[in-house]
Protein backbone atom coordinates (compact mmCIF):
# COMPACT_ATOMS: atom_id res chain seq x y z
CA UNK A 1 0.00 0.00 0.00
CA UNK A 2 2.61 2.57 0.75
CA UNK A 3 4.46 1.78 -2.45
CA UNK A 4 1.43 2.55 -3.88
CA UNK A 5 0.70 6.03 -2.24
CA UNK A 6 4.12 7.22 -3.27
CA UNK A 7 4.63 5.92 -6.82
CA UNK A 8 0.64 8.51 -6.94
CA UNK A 9 2.42 11.21 -5.19
CA UNK A 10 5.70 10.95 -8.13
CA UNK A 11 3.05 11.27 -10.89
CA UNK A 12 1.49 14.20 -9.22
CA UNK A 13 4.77 15.92 -8.62
CA UNK A 14 6.45 15.27 -12.26
CA UNK A 15 3.67 15.25 -14.52
CA UNK A 16 3.81 17.23 -17.73
CA UNK A 17 2.19 19.05 -20.35
CA UNK A 18 -0.07 17.90 -22.82
CA UNK A 19 1.98 19.07 -26.07
CA UNK A 20 5.26 17.90 -24.16
CA UNK A 21 3.62 14.29 -23.50
CA UNK A 22 2.59 13.85 -27.21
CA UNK A 23 5.76 14.86 -27.90
CA UNK A 24 7.09 12.45 -25.95
CA UNK A 25 4.84 9.87 -26.91
CA UNK A 26 6.06 10.07 -30.81
CA UNK A 27 9.34 9.91 -29.48
CA UNK A 28 8.72 6.76 -27.37
CA UNK A 29 6.96 5.18 -30.83
CA UNK A 30 10.04 6.30 -33.40
CA UNK A 31 12.27 4.23 -30.49
CA UNK A 32 9.72 1.78 -29.97
CA UNK A 33 10.03 1.29 -33.84
CA UNK A 34 13.86 1.11 -33.94
CA UNK A 35 13.77 -1.13 -31.47
CA UNK A 36 11.76 -3.70 -33.31
CA UNK A 37 13.02 -3.20 -36.21
CA UNK A 38 16.12 -6.14 -36.39
CA UNK A 39 13.21 -8.22 -35.50
CA UNK A 40 10.81 -7.85 -38.26
CA UNK A 41 14.02 -7.44 -40.87
CA UNK A 42 14.92 -11.04 -39.43
CA UNK A 43 11.47 -11.96 -40.25
CA UNK A 44 11.37 -10.92 -43.32
CA UNK A 45 14.33 -12.07 -44.71
CA UNK A 46 13.56 -15.54 -43.47
CA UNK A 47 11.07 -15.75 -46.59
CA UNK A 48 13.52 -14.18 -49.14
CA UNK A 49 16.00 -16.79 -51.32
CA UNK A 50 19.47 -16.64 -49.97
CA UNK A 51 21.03 -14.37 -52.74
CA UNK A 52 18.01 -11.68 -52.22
CA UNK A 53 19.14 -11.50 -47.95
CA UNK A 54 22.38 -10.22 -48.93
CA UNK A 55 21.34 -7.97 -51.99
CA UNK A 56 18.11 -6.45 -51.07
CA UNK A 57 18.07 -7.07 -47.25
CA UNK A 58 15.16 -4.06 -46.57
CA UNK A 59 12.47 -4.91 -49.39
CA UNK A 60 9.69 -6.94 -48.39
CA UNK A 61 9.16 -10.26 -50.00
CA UNK A 62 7.61 -10.39 -53.50
CA UNK A 63 6.85 -12.59 -56.03
CA UNK A 64 10.30 -12.88 -57.45
CA UNK A 65 12.35 -13.03 -54.00
CA UNK A 66 9.54 -14.90 -51.92
CA UNK A 67 10.88 -18.51 -51.41
CA UNK A 68 8.25 -19.91 -48.77
CA UNK A 69 9.30 -21.86 -45.97
CA UNK A 70 12.07 -23.12 -47.60
CA UNK A 71 14.83 -21.32 -45.75
CA UNK A 72 13.40 -23.12 -42.52
CA UNK A 73 13.04 -26.61 -44.07
CA UNK A 74 17.12 -25.80 -45.24
CA UNK A 75 17.58 -25.04 -41.99
CA UNK A 76 15.82 -27.87 -39.64
CA UNK A 77 18.04 -30.52 -41.81
CA UNK A 78 20.96 -28.49 -41.27
CA UNK A 79 21.11 -28.17 -37.77
CA UNK A 80 18.51 -30.67 -35.91
CA UNK A 81 17.01 -27.85 -34.86
CA UNK A 82 14.08 -29.32 -33.01
CA UNK A 83 16.13 -31.90 -31.66
CA UNK A 84 18.57 -29.26 -30.10
CA UNK A 85 15.57 -27.38 -28.62
CA UNK A 86 14.02 -30.28 -26.95
CA UNK A 87 17.53 -30.84 -25.65
CA UNK A 88 17.19 -27.07 -23.92
CA UNK A 89 14.37 -27.11 -22.63
CA UNK A 90 15.03 -30.39 -20.41
CA UNK A 91 18.70 -29.15 -19.51
CA UNK A 92 16.65 -25.70 -18.60
CA UNK A 93 13.37 -27.19 -16.82
CA UNK A 94 16.07 -29.83 -14.67
CA UNK A 95 18.85 -27.39 -14.22
CA UNK A 96 16.17 -24.41 -12.80
CA UNK A 97 14.47 -27.26 -10.99
CA UNK A 98 17.74 -28.74 -8.80
CA UNK A 99 19.41 -25.45 -8.52
CA UNK A 100 16.50 -23.61 -6.92
CA UNK A 101 15.90 -26.74 -4.60
CA UNK A 102 19.75 -27.58 -3.60
CA UNK A 103 20.96 -24.08 -3.17
CA UNK A 104 17.81 -22.98 -1.22
CA UNK A 105 18.21 -25.97 1.40
CA UNK A 106 22.02 -24.81 1.59
CA UNK A 107 21.64 -21.20 1.77
CA UNK A 108 19.04 -22.01 4.70
CA UNK A 109 21.45 -24.31 6.65
CA UNK A 110 24.63 -22.26 6.26
CA UNK A 111 22.32 -18.94 7.52
CA UNK A 112 21.05 -20.85 10.42
CA UNK A 113 24.02 -22.87 11.61
CA UNK A 114 26.41 -20.65 12.89
CA UNK A 115 30.02 -22.17 12.50
CA UNK A 116 33.68 -21.11 10.91
CA UNK A 117 33.25 -23.84 8.89
CA UNK A 118 29.59 -22.67 7.73
CA UNK A 119 30.71 -19.16 6.92
CA UNK A 120 34.15 -19.83 5.02
CA UNK A 121 32.26 -22.33 2.80
CA UNK A 122 29.49 -18.79 2.65
CA UNK A 123 32.25 -16.55 1.16
CA UNK A 124 33.27 -19.68 -1.11
CA UNK A 125 29.99 -19.59 -2.83
CA UNK A 126 30.30 -15.55 -3.26
CA UNK A 127 33.82 -15.70 -4.21
CA UNK A 128 32.50 -18.16 -7.28
CA UNK A 129 30.30 -15.39 -8.79
CA UNK A 130 33.02 -13.06 -9.53
CA UNK A 131 34.84 -15.48 -11.86
CA UNK A 132 34.39 -15.77 -15.53
CA UNK A 133 34.00 -18.82 -17.20
CA UNK A 134 36.59 -18.46 -19.34
CA UNK A 135 38.84 -19.20 -16.00
CA UNK A 136 37.47 -22.83 -15.59
CA UNK A 137 36.49 -23.90 -19.33
CA UNK A 138 39.48 -25.79 -20.07
CA UNK A 139 39.77 -27.53 -16.71
CA UNK A 140 36.06 -27.77 -16.35
CA UNK A 141 35.67 -29.33 -19.78
CA UNK A 142 38.68 -32.23 -18.68
CA UNK A 143 37.13 -32.73 -15.50
CA UNK A 144 33.35 -33.57 -17.06
CA UNK A 145 34.71 -35.40 -20.05
CA UNK A 146 36.68 -37.69 -17.19
CA UNK A 147 33.29 -38.35 -15.67
CA UNK A 148 31.05 -38.72 -18.75
CA UNK A 149 29.22 -36.20 -17.96
CA UNK A 150 28.76 -34.80 -21.66
CA UNK A 151 24.83 -35.93 -22.21
CA UNK A 152 21.50 -33.21 -21.48
CA UNK A 153 21.63 -35.30 -17.83
CA UNK A 154 25.13 -34.63 -17.36
CA UNK A 155 25.26 -31.24 -17.71
CA UNK A 156 22.30 -30.30 -15.16
CA UNK A 157 24.46 -31.16 -12.37
CA UNK A 158 27.41 -29.16 -13.71
CA UNK A 159 24.83 -26.35 -14.25
CA UNK A 160 23.99 -26.87 -10.28
CA UNK A 161 27.73 -26.62 -9.59
CA UNK A 162 28.17 -23.56 -11.14
CA UNK A 163 25.39 -21.95 -10.53
CA UNK A 164 25.35 -22.64 -7.15
CA UNK A 165 27.58 -18.99 -6.00
CA UNK A 166 24.64 -16.55 -7.07
CA UNK A 167 21.70 -18.61 -6.29
CA UNK A 168 22.87 -19.55 -2.78
CA UNK A 169 23.79 -15.75 -2.08
CA UNK A 170 20.62 -14.88 -3.29
CA UNK A 171 18.31 -17.13 -0.71
CA UNK A 172 20.99 -16.28 2.09
CA UNK A 173 20.35 -12.72 1.95
CA UNK A 174 16.41 -13.39 2.53
CA UNK A 175 16.63 -16.21 4.53
CA UNK A 176 18.31 -13.97 7.03
CA UNK A 177 14.93 -11.64 6.86
CA UNK A 178 12.82 -14.47 7.99
CA UNK A 179 12.19 -14.72 11.76
CA UNK A 180 13.59 -18.02 13.38
CA UNK A 181 10.22 -18.22 15.83
CA UNK A 182 8.44 -19.38 12.63
CA UNK A 183 10.74 -22.33 12.58
CA UNK A 184 11.37 -22.92 16.26
CA UNK A 185 7.12 -23.25 16.57
CA UNK A 186 7.18 -25.61 13.82
CA UNK A 187 10.25 -27.89 15.99
CA UNK A 188 8.42 -27.94 19.20
CA UNK A 189 5.05 -29.42 17.06
CA UNK A 190 7.51 -32.24 16.39
CA UNK A 191 8.64 -31.52 12.62
CA UNK A 192 12.23 -32.64 11.73
CA UNK A 193 13.99 -29.65 9.99
CA UNK A 194 13.76 -30.92 6.38
CA UNK A 195 9.75 -30.81 7.07
CA UNK A 196 10.85 -27.22 8.57
CA UNK A 197 12.01 -26.34 5.50
CA UNK A 198 9.77 -27.44 2.99
CA UNK A 199 6.50 -27.00 5.10
CA UNK A 200 7.64 -23.38 6.75
CA UNK A 201 10.45 -22.12 5.31
CA UNK A 202 10.46 -22.86 1.71
CA UNK A 203 6.53 -20.86 1.28
CA UNK A 204 8.25 -18.00 2.42
CA UNK A 205 11.20 -17.88 0.16
CA UNK A 206 8.28 -18.14 -3.22
CA UNK A 207 9.49 -14.66 -4.12
CA UNK A 208 13.43 -15.58 -4.18
CA UNK A 209 13.04 -18.48 -5.71
CA UNK A 210 11.24 -17.23 -8.68
CA UNK A 211 13.85 -14.55 -9.30
CA UNK A 212 16.23 -17.54 -8.83
CA UNK A 213 14.56 -19.65 -11.57
CA UNK A 214 14.22 -16.75 -13.73
CA UNK A 215 17.69 -15.28 -13.82
CA UNK A 216 18.95 -19.50 -14.12
CA UNK A 217 16.40 -19.97 -16.93
CA UNK A 218 17.88 -17.03 -18.86
CA UNK A 219 21.12 -18.30 -18.35
CA UNK A 220 21.00 -21.91 -19.01
CA UNK A 221 18.60 -21.36 -21.97
CA UNK A 222 20.65 -18.96 -23.91
CA UNK A 223 24.23 -20.58 -22.88
CA UNK A 224 26.63 -21.17 -25.46
CA UNK A 225 30.16 -22.07 -24.40
CA UNK A 226 29.33 -24.11 -21.34
CA UNK A 227 27.31 -26.85 -23.56
CA UNK A 228 29.71 -26.19 -26.40
CA UNK A 229 32.65 -27.48 -24.81
CA UNK A 230 30.63 -30.08 -21.75
CA UNK A 231 28.27 -31.92 -24.17
CA UNK A 232 29.26 -34.23 -26.77
CA UNK A 233 29.00 -33.55 -30.16
CA UNK A 234 26.00 -35.67 -30.76
CA UNK A 235 24.06 -33.09 -28.58
CA UNK A 236 23.12 -29.58 -29.53
CA UNK A 237 21.48 -27.02 -27.71
CA UNK A 238 19.67 -24.27 -29.85
CA UNK A 239 22.42 -21.74 -29.52
CA UNK A 240 24.90 -24.31 -30.62
CA UNK A 241 22.41 -25.20 -33.51
CA UNK A 242 22.95 -21.97 -34.84
CA UNK A 243 26.12 -21.08 -34.27
CA UNK A 244 26.92 -24.48 -35.98
CA UNK A 245 25.01 -22.93 -39.34
CA UNK A 246 28.49 -20.75 -39.69
CA UNK A 247 30.64 -22.93 -41.62
CA UNK A 248 34.40 -23.53 -41.26
CA UNK A 249 35.54 -21.29 -43.50
CA UNK A 250 33.17 -18.08 -42.02
CA UNK A 251 30.96 -18.50 -44.64
CA UNK A 252 26.74 -18.87 -43.52
CA UNK A 253 24.09 -19.63 -45.01
CA UNK A 254 21.80 -16.61 -44.90
CA UNK A 255 18.39 -17.82 -45.33
CA UNK A 256 18.84 -21.41 -43.29
CA UNK A 257 20.15 -18.58 -40.55
CA UNK A 258 17.59 -16.23 -41.22
CA UNK A 259 14.81 -19.35 -40.63
CA UNK A 260 16.68 -20.51 -37.12
CA UNK A 261 17.20 -17.01 -35.34
CA UNK A 262 13.32 -16.73 -35.86
CA UNK A 263 12.72 -20.23 -34.44
CA UNK A 264 14.94 -19.15 -31.59
CA UNK A 265 13.68 -16.10 -30.77
CA UNK A 266 9.73 -17.65 -31.04
CA UNK A 267 9.68 -19.40 -27.90
CA UNK A 268 11.44 -16.41 -25.98
CA UNK A 269 9.42 -13.90 -26.75
CA UNK A 270 6.01 -16.44 -26.51
CA UNK A 271 6.88 -16.96 -22.30
CA UNK A 272 7.73 -13.04 -22.05
CA UNK A 273 4.68 -11.81 -23.29
CA UNK A 274 3.02 -14.30 -21.02
CA UNK A 275 5.14 -13.88 -18.12
CA UNK A 276 6.64 -10.48 -18.29
CA UNK A 277 4.77 -9.01 -15.16
CA UNK A 278 7.53 -11.84 -13.40
CA UNK A 279 10.25 -11.86 -15.54
CA UNK A 280 10.82 -7.75 -15.12
CA UNK A 281 10.15 -7.75 -11.62
CA UNK A 282 12.62 -11.00 -11.16
CA UNK A 283 15.19 -9.30 -13.10
CA UNK A 284 15.21 -6.29 -11.15
CA UNK A 285 15.09 -8.00 -7.43
CA UNK A 286 17.93 -9.86 -8.97
CA UNK A 287 19.92 -6.73 -10.26
CA UNK A 288 19.21 -4.67 -6.86
CA UNK A 289 20.56 -8.32 -4.51
CA UNK A 290 23.09 -9.80 -6.99
CA UNK B 1 18.11 -25.77 17.53
CA UNK B 2 21.48 -25.08 15.96
CA UNK B 3 22.91 -28.63 17.31
CA UNK B 4 19.30 -30.49 15.63
CA UNK B 5 20.22 -28.72 12.24
CA UNK B 6 23.99 -29.40 12.14
CA UNK B 7 22.97 -33.43 11.71
CA UNK B 8 21.37 -32.99 8.16
CA UNK B 9 24.37 -31.87 6.63
CA UNK B 10 24.33 -34.40 4.87
CA UNK B 11 20.93 -33.42 3.34
CA UNK B 12 20.94 -29.70 3.31
CA UNK B 13 24.79 -28.96 2.31
CA UNK B 14 26.24 -32.02 0.55
CA UNK B 15 25.16 -32.23 -3.10
CA UNK B 16 25.47 -28.44 -3.40
CA UNK B 17 28.91 -28.50 -2.12
CA UNK B 18 30.00 -31.86 -3.94
CA UNK B 19 28.15 -30.62 -7.46
CA UNK B 20 30.11 -26.85 -6.36
CA UNK B 21 33.40 -28.85 -5.37
CA UNK B 22 33.83 -30.76 -8.66
CA UNK B 23 32.72 -27.94 -11.20
CA UNK B 24 33.69 -25.28 -9.95
CA UNK B 25 36.66 -25.35 -6.78
CA UNK B 26 38.43 -27.83 -8.75
CA UNK B 27 38.96 -26.72 -11.89
CA UNK B 28 39.71 -22.78 -11.00
CA UNK B 29 42.62 -24.69 -8.74
CA UNK B 30 43.93 -26.97 -11.68
CA UNK B 31 43.19 -23.20 -13.85
CA UNK B 32 45.52 -21.46 -11.57
CA UNK B 33 48.44 -23.99 -11.28
CA UNK B 34 48.51 -24.87 -14.85
CA UNK B 35 48.98 -21.74 -15.97
CA UNK B 36 52.09 -22.09 -15.05
CA UNK B 37 52.71 -25.27 -16.70
CA UNK B 38 53.14 -25.77 -20.41
CA UNK B 39 49.93 -29.03 -21.77
CA UNK B 40 48.25 -30.05 -24.43
CA UNK B 41 45.90 -32.07 -21.69
CA UNK B 42 45.94 -32.10 -18.36
CA UNK B 43 47.70 -35.15 -17.29
CA UNK B 44 51.17 -33.89 -19.46
CA UNK B 45 51.80 -30.64 -17.62
CA UNK B 46 55.37 -29.59 -16.89
CA UNK B 47 55.83 -26.21 -14.52
CA UNK B 48 57.54 -23.62 -16.19
CA UNK B 49 57.14 -20.59 -13.90
CA UNK B 50 55.91 -17.54 -15.44
CA UNK B 51 56.90 -18.16 -18.32
CA UNK B 52 52.87 -18.27 -19.82
CA UNK B 53 52.30 -15.46 -18.34
CA UNK B 54 55.13 -13.50 -20.58
CA UNK B 55 54.07 -14.90 -23.66
CA UNK B 56 50.29 -13.77 -23.07
CA UNK B 57 52.03 -9.97 -22.17
CA UNK B 58 53.60 -10.03 -25.39
CA UNK B 59 50.88 -11.79 -27.78
CA UNK B 60 49.65 -8.81 -29.92
CA UNK B 61 46.33 -10.22 -30.23
CA UNK B 62 46.09 -9.90 -26.13
CA UNK B 63 47.38 -6.71 -25.56
CA UNK B 64 44.65 -5.26 -28.95
CA UNK B 65 41.94 -7.23 -27.26
CA UNK B 66 42.65 -5.59 -23.67
CA UNK B 67 42.31 -2.41 -25.72
CA UNK B 68 39.11 -3.42 -27.67
CA UNK B 69 37.40 -4.57 -24.75
CA UNK B 70 38.69 -1.67 -22.51
CA UNK B 71 37.73 1.02 -25.09
CA UNK B 72 34.17 -1.19 -25.59
CA UNK B 73 33.70 -1.21 -22.30
CA UNK B 74 33.83 2.56 -21.49
CA UNK B 75 31.70 3.55 -24.67
CA UNK B 76 28.99 1.37 -24.27
CA UNK B 77 28.99 1.77 -20.34
CA UNK B 78 28.53 5.29 -20.80
CA UNK B 79 25.62 5.39 -23.85
CA UNK B 80 23.82 2.35 -22.38
CA UNK B 81 23.20 4.19 -18.74
CA UNK B 82 23.00 7.74 -20.32
CA UNK B 83 19.82 6.41 -22.61
CA UNK B 84 18.30 3.97 -20.28
CA UNK B 85 18.29 6.95 -17.83
CA UNK B 86 16.56 9.13 -20.69
CA UNK B 87 13.84 6.41 -21.27
CA UNK B 88 12.94 5.71 -17.81
CA UNK B 89 12.80 9.28 -16.86
CA UNK B 90 10.44 9.62 -19.92
CA UNK B 91 8.68 6.33 -19.05
CA UNK B 92 7.64 7.92 -15.32
CA UNK B 93 5.84 11.27 -16.98
CA UNK B 94 2.52 9.03 -16.68
CA UNK B 95 2.05 9.34 -20.84
CA UNK B 96 -0.33 6.71 -22.55
CA UNK B 97 1.61 3.17 -23.46
CA UNK B 98 4.12 3.61 -20.99
CA UNK B 99 3.52 -0.63 -19.94
CA UNK B 100 3.96 -1.13 -24.01
CA UNK B 101 7.23 0.66 -24.11
CA UNK B 102 8.20 -1.07 -21.34
CA UNK B 103 7.55 -4.12 -22.43
CA UNK B 104 9.05 -3.80 -26.17
CA UNK B 105 12.37 -2.14 -24.88
CA UNK B 106 12.96 -4.87 -22.50
CA UNK B 107 12.31 -7.35 -24.72
CA UNK B 108 16.13 -7.82 -26.45
CA UNK B 109 17.71 -8.87 -23.00
CA UNK B 110 16.19 -12.07 -22.75
CA UNK B 111 17.15 -12.91 -26.34
CA UNK B 112 20.76 -15.01 -26.55
CA UNK B 113 24.19 -13.41 -27.38
CA UNK B 114 24.76 -16.14 -30.49
CA UNK B 115 21.49 -14.72 -31.64
CA UNK B 116 21.46 -11.44 -30.86
CA UNK B 117 24.84 -11.43 -33.03
CA UNK B 118 23.75 -12.86 -35.68
CA UNK B 119 20.38 -10.60 -35.97
CA UNK B 120 22.64 -7.25 -35.77
CA UNK B 121 24.99 -9.06 -38.04
CA UNK B 122 22.25 -8.96 -40.60
CA UNK B 123 20.94 -5.68 -39.73
CA UNK B 124 24.50 -3.80 -39.89
CA UNK B 125 25.49 -5.56 -43.37
CA UNK B 126 21.84 -4.76 -44.84
CA UNK B 127 22.93 -1.21 -43.97
CA UNK B 128 26.37 -1.12 -44.93
CA UNK B 129 25.80 -2.83 -48.09
CA UNK B 130 24.70 0.54 -49.61
CA UNK B 131 28.59 1.89 -49.13
CA UNK B 132 29.78 -1.72 -51.03
CA UNK B 133 31.36 -2.78 -47.48
CA UNK B 134 30.84 -5.54 -44.84
CA UNK B 135 31.07 -5.86 -40.92
CA UNK B 136 34.30 -7.76 -41.43
CA UNK B 137 35.92 -5.08 -44.22
CA UNK B 138 37.10 -2.81 -41.02
CA UNK B 139 37.56 -3.17 -37.44
CA UNK B 140 35.39 0.27 -36.83
CA UNK B 141 32.36 -1.43 -38.18
CA UNK B 142 33.32 -4.17 -35.88
CA UNK B 143 33.17 -2.09 -32.88
CA UNK B 144 30.49 0.25 -33.25
CA UNK B 145 28.32 -2.67 -34.29
CA UNK B 146 29.16 -4.36 -31.11
CA UNK B 147 28.29 -1.28 -29.06
CA UNK B 148 24.86 -0.49 -30.74
CA UNK B 149 24.29 -4.47 -30.14
CA UNK B 150 25.13 -3.81 -26.50
CA UNK B 151 22.78 -1.01 -26.44
CA UNK B 152 20.07 -2.69 -27.46
CA UNK B 153 20.18 -5.66 -25.49
CA UNK B 154 21.25 -3.57 -22.17
CA UNK B 155 19.09 -0.45 -22.24
CA UNK B 156 15.73 -2.34 -21.39
CA UNK B 157 17.57 -4.30 -18.58
CA UNK B 158 19.21 -1.02 -17.18
CA UNK B 159 16.17 1.39 -17.76
CA UNK B 160 13.42 -0.99 -15.69
CA UNK B 161 16.21 -0.60 -12.85
CA UNK B 162 16.18 3.14 -13.12
CA UNK B 163 12.68 3.04 -13.31
CA UNK B 164 12.12 1.63 -10.25
CA UNK B 165 14.92 3.77 -8.66
CA UNK B 166 13.14 7.21 -10.05
CA UNK B 167 9.55 5.85 -8.65
CA UNK B 168 10.96 5.83 -5.14
CA UNK B 169 11.68 9.61 -5.07
CA UNK B 170 9.40 10.50 -2.87
CA UNK B 171 7.13 13.36 -5.09
CA UNK B 172 7.10 15.77 -1.65
CA UNK B 173 11.01 16.47 -2.90
CA UNK B 174 10.29 17.52 -6.48
CA UNK B 175 7.03 19.87 -5.59
CA UNK B 176 9.50 21.28 -2.96
CA UNK B 177 12.16 21.80 -5.40
CA UNK B 178 9.47 23.48 -7.60
CA UNK B 179 7.89 25.88 -4.54
CA UNK B 180 11.62 26.49 -4.17
CA UNK B 181 12.18 28.21 -7.58
CA UNK B 182 14.24 25.39 -9.31
CA UNK B 183 14.46 24.75 -12.73
CA UNK B 184 13.79 21.43 -14.71
CA UNK B 185 17.79 20.93 -14.71
CA UNK B 186 18.11 21.92 -11.50
CA UNK B 187 15.41 19.56 -10.34
CA UNK B 188 17.17 16.87 -12.99
CA UNK B 189 21.07 17.37 -11.70
CA UNK B 190 20.08 18.55 -7.81
CA UNK B 191 17.33 16.17 -6.97
CA UNK B 192 16.61 13.28 -9.07
CA UNK B 193 19.65 12.14 -9.92
CA UNK B 194 21.35 12.30 -6.07
CA UNK B 195 18.54 10.13 -5.28
CA UNK B 196 18.56 7.49 -7.31
CA UNK B 197 22.78 6.94 -6.91
CA UNK B 198 22.71 3.60 -5.69
CA UNK B 199 20.68 2.55 -8.39
CA UNK B 200 23.29 4.22 -11.07
CA UNK B 201 26.25 2.63 -9.03
CA UNK B 202 24.67 -1.09 -9.51
CA UNK B 203 23.82 -0.35 -13.29
CA UNK B 204 27.27 0.93 -13.96
CA UNK B 205 28.65 -2.00 -12.83
CA UNK B 206 26.08 -4.18 -14.10
CA UNK B 207 26.80 -2.68 -17.79
CA UNK B 208 30.57 -2.47 -16.80
CA UNK B 209 30.65 -6.76 -16.07
CA UNK B 210 28.21 -7.35 -18.91
CA UNK B 211 30.47 -5.50 -21.50
CA UNK B 212 33.79 -6.76 -20.00
CA UNK B 213 32.78 -10.59 -20.28
CA UNK B 214 30.96 -10.12 -23.86
CA UNK B 215 31.40 -13.06 -25.84
CA UNK B 216 28.51 -15.20 -27.36
CA UNK B 217 27.70 -11.81 -29.14
CA UNK B 218 31.11 -10.40 -30.63
CA UNK B 219 31.66 -14.60 -31.63
CA UNK B 220 28.74 -14.56 -33.43
CA UNK B 221 28.90 -10.56 -34.68
CA UNK B 222 32.38 -10.97 -36.30
CA UNK B 223 34.59 -13.34 -34.50
CA UNK B 224 37.17 -10.98 -34.52
CA UNK B 225 37.36 -10.39 -38.00
CA UNK B 226 39.14 -8.76 -39.97
CA UNK B 227 41.93 -10.42 -38.52
CA UNK B 228 41.02 -10.92 -34.60
CA UNK B 229 41.24 -6.67 -34.37
CA UNK B 230 37.69 -6.75 -33.08
CA UNK B 231 38.19 -9.67 -30.61
CA UNK B 232 37.33 -8.63 -26.97
CA UNK B 233 39.31 -10.73 -23.96
CA UNK B 234 36.78 -13.59 -23.71
CA UNK B 235 37.14 -14.13 -27.56
CA UNK B 236 40.97 -13.70 -27.50
CA UNK B 237 41.36 -16.89 -24.72
CA UNK B 238 39.07 -18.73 -26.13
CA UNK B 239 41.03 -18.68 -29.80
CA UNK B 240 44.32 -18.95 -27.69
CA UNK B 241 43.09 -22.22 -26.33
CA UNK B 242 40.83 -23.78 -28.91
CA UNK B 243 42.68 -22.19 -32.46
CA UNK B 244 46.07 -22.50 -31.47
CA UNK B 245 48.30 -25.60 -30.86
CA UNK B 246 50.70 -25.91 -28.08
CA UNK B 247 49.27 -22.64 -26.83
CA UNK B 248 46.93 -24.25 -23.84
CA UNK B 249 49.17 -22.66 -21.10
CA UNK B 250 48.73 -19.17 -22.64
CA UNK B 251 45.46 -19.00 -22.92
CA UNK B 252 45.01 -20.27 -19.30
CA UNK B 253 47.25 -17.71 -18.55
CA UNK B 254 45.46 -15.28 -20.53
CA UNK B 255 42.42 -16.32 -17.72
CA UNK B 256 43.65 -15.85 -14.88
CA UNK B 257 44.96 -12.45 -15.99
CA UNK B 258 41.31 -11.67 -17.07
CA UNK B 259 39.65 -13.49 -13.53
CA UNK B 260 42.20 -11.01 -11.91
CA UNK B 261 40.58 -7.62 -13.50
CA UNK B 262 37.35 -9.21 -13.35
CA UNK B 263 37.84 -9.69 -9.34
CA UNK B 264 38.83 -6.53 -8.88
CA UNK B 265 36.32 -4.24 -10.59
CA UNK B 266 33.94 -6.80 -8.81
CA UNK B 267 35.54 -6.07 -5.39
CA UNK B 268 35.71 -2.42 -6.07
CA UNK B 269 31.81 -2.78 -6.47
CA UNK B 270 31.26 -4.73 -3.81
CA UNK B 271 33.32 -2.18 -1.30
CA UNK B 272 31.31 1.16 -2.73
CA UNK B 273 27.80 -0.21 -2.47
CA UNK B 274 29.02 -1.78 1.24
CA UNK B 275 30.09 2.05 1.65
CA UNK B 276 26.41 3.05 0.47
CA UNK B 277 24.76 0.99 2.74
CA UNK B 278 26.43 1.58 5.88
CA UNK B 279 26.30 5.82 5.24
CA UNK B 280 22.35 5.50 4.76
Amino acid sequence: MAGKKKNNDMAEGMEVSKTASIIMTIVFIILAVVFLFPIVLVLLNSFKSKLYISELPFAFPNGETFVGLSNYIDGLAKTGFFKAALNSAIITVLSVILIVVLTSMTAWWLTRVKSKFSSVLYYLFVFAMIVPFQMVMFTLSKVTDMLNLGNPIGIVIVYVGFGAGQAVFMFAGFVKSIPISLEEAAMLDGCTPIQTFFLVVFPILKPTAITVSILNAMWVWNDYLLPLLVLKSDYQTIPIAVQYLKGGYGSVDMGAMMGMLVLAIVPIVTVYLLCQKHIIKGVAAGAVKG
Amino acid sequence: MQKAYKKYFAVFVLPTLLAFTVFFIIPFIMGIVLSFCKFTTVTNARFVGFSNYIRAFSNADFINALGFTTKFTIVSVITINIIAFAIAYGLTRGIKGTNFFRTTFFMPNLIGGIVLGYIWQLMINAVLANFDVTITSDAKYGFWGLVILMNWQLIGYMMIIYIAAIQNIPGELIEAAKIDGATKTQTMFKVIIPMAMPSITICLFLSLTNAFKLFDQNLALTAGAPSRKTAGLALDIYTTFYNRNGWEGVGQAKAVVFFIIVGIVSMLQLYITRKKEVEE
